[in-house]
């Protein structure tokens, strides 16, 4: 029973982390219908602007004081600020191009990017495990648990229903989802499409950055970690459906779940099932359990 | 069926030449680095069937190369041959099975679908060469010695070096001009005309009575074989293979080379593949930051060179013509 527990908080954590990143992933390609493939990297952006300013925070103390998880959003909005950056100045020039270019671009992206945090934070991974520590750990039963992952848990809880009633009860929402819909009515009723842009490039940024940061103390950053978190994420939109906001959530959770029972019961295939079951899943709705085609 | 223009071969001809007498006067390390160079104009070739013909962008065409190259390890591993005709044969039947299914699940979609479920069936294929390391090597790859040549006709000397920029370099070039040929009568053919009329406007090629998905799934198939053999070809030349090449960033690159070179054109990937393997060897031996090299490039490419490096050529050089 102990086991269990520890096995359905693994995959909630996993599936909390993989949300925030999905999600982003979702919202720009649901708003702007752009598959960023540097999606992953603004993940590990995030992961390493959190651990670079833990680093310097903690000096050369070995304990977190408890102010220092205030830095954990640091790297969330580092992340949203280079998006904000990046859409005006790459994407808007490729609106009007055909879907491959907007790929390439963003694939662009991912090799400077990546570079970018080698150039930037060096080869060597960075830790910022003093977070994960400084909580301690649960005991339940016969089993430990650590606090901090239970942190994240909560963290992805709260984003997404955050994030929910951000899209479905603001008036920024209405706007966004209008825009979703239908770009060129939107426009024609007075909505600035590129401000909507913008704004919904940057707050995907934001939540993957915020997946990089809640994660950072637990994992620490290293390079070429965005790469095989987009890929993760990829199986997760494509299982909700693209553009989707409670497709990702589904496909987290469903992701994370497989993923859990993967690694304890068939760890040689546990990353085939997952891409198997977002093959599957296309081929059967291609435009996933809850998106629209 | 008609031959080329002589337009084509009035300078095809003399490249060809060129590519004949280069091995003997450049130095040896050239001769390889173009021989890398055609290998993956050959993949760039069956790539862009799918993408410049018949409009289906993939992002998983590493595991046909990948098969192509796995499939010549596990020959050596299992069969105990080192003829490379019997690699290319390998190559060739695994990448075709690999093409024919995975294109069955994918031709019924197109767009970004067609890109997600191609780069996700790919990963599986990497995911399992990763994680199976008994039978692949996981991360560490299977070595593959270097093989003879035209069945145990032409051997490799003592000098591993001089074999690969000489007569592997030949061997190579040979079935190069013969994958080029053999892609510009497909693309000339009845069969090719029917894949650009998909590609340009699907439902009237449906109309006129093209089987869409047929068509699609007989060009998924060529250009996955194109793809495999040039898989085959690689594995000689690098002496190992690794999970590396059915990454789906491996996937990226072709399709970064074949813009590279412009898709619109016959040529373009040739150009695009040689051109990408210098950049990429020249930002890899001069700098760690290479990747950033590439990117910018691909950047700067998309943002002002849509049309690709042949396709920019072509514009500039017809125009004159069509003004006289």
């Amino acid at each position: 029973m102990d086991t269990l527990i520890v096995h359905v908080l693994n995959a909630l954590l996993y599936a909390s982390v993989m949300f925030l990143i999905a999600g982003g992933l979702s919202l720009i390609y649901g708003v702007m219908r752009i598959v960023n493939l540097a999606h992953g990297n603004l993940y590990a952006f995030g992961a390493y602007v959190t651990a670079w300013a833990v680093g310097r925070a903690l000096g050369t103390a070995t304990e977190a004081s408890v102010w220092m998880y205030a830095l954990l959003p640091v790297g969330a909005l580092a992340a949203a600020g280079l998006g904000a950056l990046l859409e005006p100045t790459l994407l808007r020039p490729l609106y009007r191009r055909a879907e491959e270019y907007q790929l390439l671009i963003t694939f662009g992206l991912l090799l400077i990017l990546e570079d970018l945090m080698r150039l930037i934070w060096g080869p060597y991974p960075l830790q910022a495990s003093a977070l994960y520590e400084g909580l301690g750990s649960l005991t339940f039963g016969e089993s430990i648990y650590p606090t901090y992952n239970l942190v994240v848990i909560v963290i992805g809880g709260v984003a997404a229903a955050g994030l929910w009633a951000f899209v479905y009860r603001t008036q920024f929402g209405v706007v966004l989802r209008a825009t979703s819909q239908n770009m060129r009515m939107a426009a024609a009723l007075g909505v600035n499409v590129n401000r909507v842009y913008v704004q919904a490039f940057t707050l995907g940024c934001f939540m993957a950055g915020l997946g990089g940061s809640v994660i950072v103390p637990q994992q620490g950053a290293v390079l070429g970690m965005g790469v095989d978190a987009l890929i993760l994420a990829f199986v997760v939109v494509v299982i909700g459906g693209l553009g989707s906001l409670e497709g990702a959530l589904i496909g987290a959770l469903m992701v994370g779940f497989v993923r859990e029972a993967g690694i304890t019961f068939f760890p040689e295939i546990e990353l085939a099932v997952l891409y198997l079951m977002a093959a599957g899943v296309l081929m059967i709705r291609p435009a996933g359990i809850l998106g629209r085609a | 069926m008609t031959g080329p223009p002589r337009r084509v071969l009035a300078w095809s001809a003399p490249v060809l030449l060129a590519l004949i007498v280069l091995p003997f006067v450049v130095p040896p390390y050239q001769t390889v680095l173009l021989t890398y160079g055609l290998v993956f104009a050959i993949a760039a070739l069956g790539f862009n069937l799918l993408l410049g013909y018949t409009g289906l962008l993939s992002f998983g065409h590493s595991a046909y190369f990948g098969m192509g190259a796995y499939a010549v390890a596990f020959t050596v591993k299992y069969l105990k041959l080192e003829s490379m005709e019997a690699f290319l044969l390998s190559g060739i039947l695994a990448s075709g099975a690999v093409a024919a299914l995975f294109g069955l699940l994918c031709v019924r979609y197109t767009k970004i679908f067609f890109g997600i479920l191609t780069m996700a069936l790919s990963q599986v294929l990497w995911s399992l060469a990763f994680k199976f390391f008994w039978v692949t090597g996981g991360s560490d790859g299977l070595r593959v010695p270097t093989p003879t040549l035209l069945g145990g006709f032409v051997r490799a000397g003592s000098d591993k070096f001089e074999f690969l920029s000489h007569r592997y370099y030949f061997y190579v070039l040979a079935v190069f001009v013969v994958c080029t040929a053999l892609m510009w009568v497909i693309v000339h053919s009845p069969f090719g005309k029917a894949l650009q009329a998909i590609r340009d406007n699907e439902t009237r090629a449906e109309f006129v009575g093209v089987q869409v998905w047929h068509y699609r799934w007989v060009a998924f198939l060529i250009s996955g074989i194109f793809t495999g053999l040039a898989g085959a070809l690689w594995v000689p030349l690098n002496g190992l293979t690794t999970p590396d090449i059915l990454h789906w960033t491996f996937s990226g690159k072709m399709v970064f080379f074949t813009v590279l070179g412009g898709f619109q054109t016959f040529f373009g990937p040739i150009v695009g593949a040689i051109i990408f393997n210098y950049l990429e060897t020249y930002a890899v031996g001069h700098t760690v930051y290479w990747q950033m090299v590439l990117g910018i490039v691909l950047v700067v490419l998309v943002l002002a060179l849509p049309a690709g490096i042949v396709g920019t050529v072509r514009r500039f050089a017809v125009r004159p013509v069509k003004a006289a």
